[in-house]
């Protein structure tokens, strides 16, 4: 019983622990995301790492996502003949949660690994030492850039799902399920309202900030040679996502 | 030119550096001996600022580099250059990007002008026409040679060197040391070498410290430290298993 309590008392030191330190690295991040000089080359290569290069897998989650979606809501529907709903139902789920959730997931698996896997090995191989003995600040050139494109790409990226999403569910419900497009359009249009996208895009910039931040605080703090960038990649992808699904559930029931 | 005083360092409890006091002089290279383990790097990242020491100054130019803030100690750092042991070249980078980094980041030098400093560097560590080629593509030897000149690239007043010859054969060895030995005669610079390689230290050696549970136990030139008979500088120098140092 001692030794439960004890463990208990170790692991909630850590978990502590972690968030301060990630809450020292945003602040710095913040701090030095004003201080010029502003290093705009190296953002944008980051926002094309992660918002280009995740575009094939966020289009193919979204188009999916959409489909079975209408496929879903129809089934449930038909039951009191409301199939005329099937449209604002996919339009909602995508807009205001699958849209912002289902990108952020998919952009931790493979942006986060990928970051914390890169300053990881940068760290153990000491080229973040390298950089700080040339008098370059590395949370300046290596965090900011990757926390400033994680939050100003996810929203695009959620767009792009949402977009394609509906579309998904348009081709299901219209062509497959043969409901009539007008009425498919036209109740989509009636029932979601911009605020129900903008309440999604608020969403993924929070989780842009999450995906990125872990990835960076992991990658950065590696210890152990090889195994131990393994680690930071693992860790900033099991993070990523149940933070991702955590805050998802706070940050709805603040903007309900 | 740099004075280090009373440094004390632990890690988790395990002290590392035990009050080391050391002087390094200008325009010399000074090696610092010891064996694996004994905090030869922790003191080395302490001069460099990579690690606060628990006590103690390191004074570069009689000011105080523990207390500096990050504004104030950046300008310090420019005058500093570093080999790492790894070389920790950028591998995102091409060897060209590698070496003129420091250049680009803190110069307004036009493109041209960088591209001809990084030739002119490469060619100084013996290296021509490799502008191109990633880091992954380079020998271990090729790599500290590229590290060494990025390390002079902004033409530093001190360079730090991190055990130069590990994980190099023989020869490439003793040509790292002709390198270090030709660019500190033609610079001038300061150079603090670590490492446990006798035949480097004895053929570059301006001064040799010795590193020995914490602290300097012994400091001369070459002739001095070959001709101290302190039984624990004798046994590291002679490279003998047997002796005041036990291995296990």
């Amino acid at each position: 019983m001692r030794e439960f309590f004890e463990r208990l008392g170790i692991l909630t030191e850590e978990a502590i622990k972690t968030m301060g330190s990630m809450a020292i690295m945003l602040a710095q991040s913040v701090y030095y995301l004003f201080l010029p000089p502003y290093k705009f080359r190296i953002i944008f290569k980051q926002m094309e790492f992660i918002g280009v290069k995740s575009l094939f897998v966020v289009v193919l989650t979204g188009a999916f996502t959409g489909m079975v979606l209408a496929m879903q809501s129809y089934n449930a529907l038909k039951r009191f003949g409301a199939e005329s709903l099937v449209g604002p139902t996919v339009a909602l789920s995508m807009a205001r949660e699958l849209g912002p959730v289902l990108t952020g997931l998919m952009v931790t698996g493979r942006a986060g690994s990928a970051m914390a896997t890169e300053l990881g090995t940068m760290r153990v191989t000491e080229q973040i030492d390298a950089l700080y003995t040339m008098a370059i600040n590395p949370v300046k050139y290596l965090v900011v850039p990757r926390i400033v494109a994680g939050v100003c790409m996810l929203p695009f990226l959620t767009i792009i799902a949402d977009f394609v999403g509906v579309v998904g569910g348009y081709f299901v419900g219209v062509v497959l399920l043969d409901i009539n497009p007008g009425v498919y359009i036209g109740r989509t249009v009636d029932y979601v309202n911009a605020d129900d996208i903008f309440v999604g895009l608020m969403k993924s910039a929070v989780f842009g900030l999450i995906i990125s931040l872990i990835a960076c605080y992991h990658g950065y703090n590696t210890t152990g040679g090889a195994e131990g960038v393994g680690k930071s990649a693992t860790n900033s992808v099991v993070m990523g996502c149940v933070l991702i699904l955590v805050f998802d559930y706070i940050l709805t029931s603040i903007m309900f | 030119m740099i004075e280090i005083i009373e440094l004390k360092k632990s890690f988790n409890g395990k002290v590392v550096l035990d009050g080391v006091n050391l002087t390094i002089e200008r325009g010399k290279i000074t090696v610092i001996i010891g064996r694996s383990g004994e905090g030869k790097s922790v003191l080395l990242k302490h001069i460099i600022g990579l690690l606060k020491p628990d006590s103690g100054k390191i004074l570069f130019e009689g000011k105080d580099i523990t207390k500096m803030d990050e504004e104030e100690f950046h300008e310090v750092l420019k005058r500093f250059g570093m080999l790492f042991q790894s070389a920790a070249l950028f591998d995102s980078m091409t060897v060209g990007e590698n070496v003129g980094f420091p250049l680009k980041e803190h110069t307004d030098l036009p493109e041209e002008k960088i591209k001809k400093i990084v030739s002119e560097k490469l060619r100084r560590v013996g290296l021509v026409g490799v502008e191109d080629m990633m880091p992954a593509e380079l020998s271990g030897g090729m790599k500290k040679r590229v590290g060494l000149a990025r390390a002079i690239v902004m033409d530093p007043e001190i360079v730090l060197f991190d055990e130069p010859t590990t994980g190099l054969d023989p020869i490439m060895s003793d040509s790292i040391a002709d390198l270090i030995l030709e660019t500190q005669r033609a610079l001038k610079t300061t150079y603090v070498v670590i490492t446990h390689d006798i035949k480097l230290t004895y053929k570059i050696a301006d001064t040799i410290a010795m590193l020995h549970k914490g602290k300097i136990i012994e400091k001369g030139t070459v002739e001095e430290m070959k001709n101290n008979p302190n039984p624990i500088l004798r046994q590291f120098l002679e490279g003998r298993a047997h002796g005041p140092i036990k291995v296990f």
